[in-house]
C-alpha cells in the first residue's frame, strides 16, 4: 500500500480506478473539473469523456450502466440541475453495475452563482448520499459507493465540496477490483420507464430506501467518537474536520451517509449526551432528521449556526461566542484584486465595443462573465448556462408587446453555446427574434482550465475529433441568413459589424473567433509600447481592462512582460500613441487558428 | 498543529511553492493537509494556499490569528492576509509590487502605507527583494524557491530535507539555479 498526498478530486479519480469503474463522463465545472482530468490517467482501463453538458454526460453514463458497466459521472452542484431529469429516472432504473454521481457543491460560492445543497436532490430522488470529509474518504467512498450501489441496485450520490475537492491530504491507495463483465440482453421491463413499468419501480424504490436505511446504521463509515463530556456533535463532510478543531473533548457522531440517516446509531449517540450541536454545510438535513427522531432533545443547528457560507473553525468559534473575529487590520481598506480577462484575451475588443455602443447585454457563464466587471462594464444579466440567448428573447418580446425596444445583444462562449445555447437559438428562430447573438469562440472551455469540447478537435482521451464549425452550424444548418465570422482582435471590424447588426430588424449571429490567449506555449511575444510624446492620457486604453496596461508619469504605460502584442489597444488609441516595439517580432495577432499549441493535458 | 499560508497573485507560482513545502513537511515526518483556492482566482486574482501540519491535522483551513508563518509573494497580498497571523508569527514578504487592476486602471491608489502596516501588525517581518534577486540570478521563476529559503531558515527542519525535495521537484536543468536561489533566501539578513 502506498501513501500519497492527493486532492479530493484526485482521490475520487483514484477511487474510480480502484472500484473497477470502466466508464466515466462529466461536463467541467469548478470545483469538480479535475475529477475527470485525473480519471484520464487510467484511460487504459476506463473510457472517459466530456459531455456537451451535464445532462448528456449523465445519460451517457446511464447508457453504460445498461451494459452492466460500473460508471461515474461528475459535475458541479448547479450542473446537477441540468441533469436533474435523468437523475430522477436513474433512481427508478437502478444500476446493475454500480453508479456514482459526484456532485461537487460550493459552500461559500467560491466560483458559482448559488449555494444550493445537493443532498436535497438525493432525498428528492430517493438515492443514498455519501459525504467525504477528506481525500482518503473521497477515495474510499467511491469504492464503498459502488458496493452500495450494486447491493441495493441504486445510483449513489457522492457529495463533495470545494474544500474537500481542492484540499490535499494523505491517501492510502489500493489495487483495482476486477470490473464486472460487460453484456447486454434486451429486457425492456428493466430499461424502459413507461408509466406501467415505472409504477412497479416506484414501489421497489420505496422498499429499497427502507433497506438502505437499515444498512446506514451498520455502515462502518457512520460512527461514534467517544467523548468525556455530555455534549455531542453530529457532523459530516469538511464540517466534521473543522468541528474537531473546536470540540476536542466532546462526543461526535460522524455521519458519512446523511441520507438515509442512521437512525438507530443516532439514538445510541443521543443517549450519551444532553446537548447536541449539528455541524453541516448549507441546509439543516441531518438536523431535521435528528429533531424528528428525538423531539425533546436540545439540538442546536441552523437556528444558531449560519445557513450561508462555510462552516469553518472560525465560524463555529465565533457563533459559540468563543472567538472575536473583528479584524485587527481592516482589509476592506486596501484595493481588492479582482480577476480580469488576460492580456491578449480575445474577448476584450468585443466587450469594449459593446460598452461604447451602450448595448443591453444578456450574458452567460465563462471567462467572459468578467466582461461585466469594471472597467468594461458590458454585461447586464447572468442567470445560468445558456440563458444569455433565451433571456434576450424574453426581454425583447416583453418590450415589443409594450411597443418599446432595447438595443440588445446576447453574449455566449463556444462551450456554453454547445452546452445549452443551441436550443435557445432555436427558440429565437422559431419566435421571430430580431436580436443579435454574439458567440465568443475561443476554441476551448477556458474558465475551468482549458478543457476540450466539440469545437476543439480533441477528445478528453486525447484522440482527434471532428471540429464543429459554429458559423456553418448557424448559417447552413439553422438557416440564419445574417451570420458572420470576425476576428476577435479586429476592433474596428467588430464595431462596424455590431452597429450594422444591432440596427437590423432580423436575427443575426456574430461568431467572434480567436483562440484563447493562454493556449500558447511559453510565448515570447514582442510587446506593444506607448509613445509618451503622443499619449495625451485620455485613458481610453485603460478602459480595456488589459492587465498589461497601467500608467506611469501621467502617461499610459505597458508592462512589457505581460503584453502579448494583440494590438487591440493600438487600434483603440485615437492618438496613434501605441505601436508594436518590433513590427517583425512575434505578436499573438499574427498567429493563425491552426498553429497554436493546444491543451497538452 | 501549525499553519503556513502562502499568498500571492495568480501566475506567481504560489501552488508550486506550496507543493514543495508539503513534500518537505511529509519528509520531515509530519501529517499534512493543504488547501488551495481555484477558479476565478486564476485570472489574475489573489491566490492563497494553506498548509497545516503536526501530529494530527483535522481542518485544512487556516484560522484567524492562528497562523505561524505567512509567505507573501506580493506586498499587498501579505497585508490582505495579515489577520491570520498569530501573535509572534513570522511574516515573510517579497518586496515587490504588482498593481491590481483597479490600481492599474487608475480607479484607486496603491496604498502608500503597506510596509508600515506590515510592520505594525507583525512583530517578526522579513521584507526581501526576492523578485529582484531572482532576476539577477537569471530566472524570475526562482522567486518562490528563494522565499521558501527564508522560511526554511526560520523553521526547525533539517536543511538536507529541503535540498532533497528541491532536487526532486524542479526540472533537472534548473536544479543548480534553484538551489542557489534557496541558499540566497536561507542566508538572507535584513
Ligand atoms: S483564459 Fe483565455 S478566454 Fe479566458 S480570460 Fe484568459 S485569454 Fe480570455
Ligand atoms: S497589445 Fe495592448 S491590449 Fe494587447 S496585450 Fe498588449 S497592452 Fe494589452
Amino acid at each position: 500500500m502506498k501513501r500519497e498526498l492527493l486532492s479530493g478530486n484526485e482521490a475520487i479519480a483514484r477511487g474510480a480506478y480502484e472500484a473497477g469503474i470502466t466508464f466515466a463522463s462529466a461536463y467541467p465545472g469548478t470545483p469538480s473539473t479535475e475529477i475527470l482530468e485525473n480519471v484520464v490517467r487510467y484511460k487504459e482501463d476506463i473510457h472517459c469523456q466530456w459531455g456537451s453538458n451535464e445532462k448528456t454526460a449523465f445519460e451517457e453514463a446511464m447508457g453504460a450502466t445498461f451494459t452492466g458497466a460500473r460508471v461515474l459521472v461528475a459535475m458541479k452542484h448547479v450542473g446537477l440541475n441540468v441533469a436533474a431529469d435523468p437523475l430522477f429516472s436513474s433512481s427508478y432504473l437502478g444500476a446493475e453495475g454500480g453508479f456514482i454521481i459526484v456532485s461537487a457543491d460550493d459552500p461559500g460560492m467560491h466560483s458559482s452563482q448559488n449555494e444550493q445543497d445537493n443532498r436535497n436532490y438525493a432525498i428528492a430522488a430517493k438515492i443514498p448520499v455519501l459525504e467525504p470529509s477528506d481525500s482518503q474518504e473521497a477515495k474510499d467512498f467511491v469504492v464503498e459507493g459502488i458496493k452500495i450501489s450494486e447491493k441495493f441496485n441504486t445510483p449513489v450520490m457522492l457529495r463533495s465540496s470545494t474544500r474537500v475537492s481542492h484540499s490535499r491530504s494523505a491517501v492510502e491507495t489500493g489495487e483495482r477490483e476486477t470490473p464486472p463483465e460487460i453484456h447486454y440482453e434486451k429486457d425492456f421491463q428493466k430499461t424502459m420507464l413507461l408509466p406501467v413499468i415505472a409504477r412497479k419501480k416506484h414501489i421497489i424504490v420505496e422498499e429499497r430506501q427502507k433497506k438502505i436505511k437499515e444498512f446506514s446504521d451498520t455502515f462502518k463509515y457512520n460512527y461514534i467518537v467517544e467523548g468525556k463530556t455530555r455534549i455531542g456533535i453530529i457532523a459530516s463532510g469538511i464540517a466534521f474536520q473543522n468541528g474537531r478543531e473546536v470540540f476536542k473533548d466532546d462526543w461526535f457522531l460522524k455521519v458519512a451517509m446523511p441520507y438515509p440517516f442512521p437512525e438507530e446509531l443516532y439514538k445510541k449517540f443521543a443517549e450519551k449526551v444532553d446537548k447536541i450541536y449539528v455541524l453541516e454545510e448549507n441546509d439543516p438535513i441531518m438536523e431535521n432528521f435528528a429533531r424528528l427522531i428525538t423531539p425533546d432533545k436540545e439540538i442546536i443547528g441552523k437556528d444558531f449556526f449560519p445557513l450561508t457560507g462555510e462552516m469553518t473553525e472560525d465560524v463555529i468559534l465565533e457563533t459559540l461566542g468563543k472567538k472575536d473575529l473583528t479584524p485587527e487590520f481592516d482589509i476592506n481598506s486596501i484595493p481588492k484584486r479582482p480577476p480580469s480577462l488576460c492580456p491578449g484575451c480575445p474577448h476584450t475588443a468585443t466587450f469594449h465595443n459593446l460598452n461604447l455602443q451602450k448595448v443591453t447585454v444578456t450574458g452567460d457563464i465563462g471567462c467572459y462573465t468578467l466582461g461585466g466587471l469594471p472597467p468594461l462594464n458590458a454585461m447586464d444579466t447572468t442567470i445560468d448556462m445558456g440563458a444569455s440567448i433565451t433571456a434576450m428573447l424574453g426581454m425583447e418580446k416583453s418590450m415589443e408587446k409594450a411597443g418599446k425596444k432595447l438595443k440588445q445583444a446576447a453574449v455566449i462562449g463556444d462551450s456554453t453555446f454547445f452546452h445549452s445555447g443551441i436550443t435557445g437559438l432555436l427558440d429565437l428562430i422559431y419566435n421571430g427574434s430580431k436580436g443579435t447573438v454574439i458567440i465568443l469562440d475561443n476554441s476551448i472551455t477556458a474558465m475551468t482550465g482549458h478543457q476540450d469540447n466539440p469545437g476543439t478537435g480533441k477528445t478528453l482521451m486525447g484522440d482527434d475529433a471532428p471540429v464543429v464549425d459554429i458559423l456553418k452550424l448557424v448559417k447552413d444548418g439553422l438557416g440564419i441568413e445574417h451570420s458572420f465570422e470576425i476576428d476577435g482582435y479586429d476592433v474596428k471590424g467588430i464595431r462596424a459589424l455590431l452597429r450594422e447588426e444591432l440596427k437590423r430588424e432580423k436575427l443575426s449571429v456574430i461568431v467572434v473567433k480567436r483562440v484563447c490567449a493562454l493556449l500558447f506555449k511559453k510565448p515570447n511575444w514582442s510587446p506593444t509600447i506607448v509613445d509618451p510624446e503622443k499619449c495625451i492620457k485620455c485613458n481610453l486604453c485603460l478602459k480595456l481592462g488589459c492587465p498589461a496596461i497601467t500608467s506611469k508619469d501621467d502617461k499610459a504605460f505597458i508592462v512589457s512582460s505581460l503584453c502579448t502584442g494583440c494590438s487591440v489597444c493600438i487600434q483603440v488609441c485615437p492618438h496613434d500613441a501605441m505601436h508594436h516595439s518590433d513590427e517583425d517580432g512575434m505578436h499573438i495577432k499574427d498567429t493563425s487558428l491552426v498553429d497554436f499549441f493546444k491543451g497538452g493535458k | 498543529m501549525n499553519t503556513i499560508i502562502i499568498a500571492g497573485v495568480g501566475g506567481q507560482g504560489v501552488l508550486t511553492a506550496s507543493d514543495l513545502l508539503s513534500d518537505v513537511l511529509l519528509d520531515a515526518g509530519y501529517s499534512v493537509k493543504k488547501s488551495e483556492v481555484h477558479g476565478m482566482s486564476q485570472r489574475g486574482g489573489d491566490v492563497i494556499a494553506t498548509i497545516k501540519y503536526g501530529d494530527e491535522v483535522f481542518s485544512p483551513l487556516p484560522a484567524i490569528k492562528n497562523t505561524d508563518y505567512i509567505i507573501a509573494f506580493e506586498k499587498l497580498e501579505g497585508l490582505r492576509n495579515i489577520n491570520f497571523l498569530k501573535d509572534g508569527g513570522a511574516m515573510i514578504v517579497n518586496d515587490f509590487v504588482w498593481e491590481p487592476l483597479p490600481v492599474a486602471s487608475g480607479a484607486v491608489e496603491y496604498p502608500e502605507d503597506v510596509e508600515d502596516n506590515l510592520r505594525k501588525y507583525s512583530s517578526d517581518l522579513t521584507l526581501i527583494p526576492a523578485t529582484d534577486i531572482a532576476t539577477e540570478l537569471g530566472n524570475i521563476r526562482t522567486t518562490n524557491v528563494l522565499l521558501v529559503g527564508v522560511l526554511a531558515s526560520k523553521m526547525d527542519i533539517d536543511k538536507e530535507i529541503w535540498i532533497n525535495v528541491i532536487k526532486r521537484k524542479v526540472p533537472p536543468k534548473s536544479i543548480d539555479l534553484n538551489l542557489t536561489a534557496f541558499e540566497k533566501g536561507y542566508c538572507f539578513k535584513t
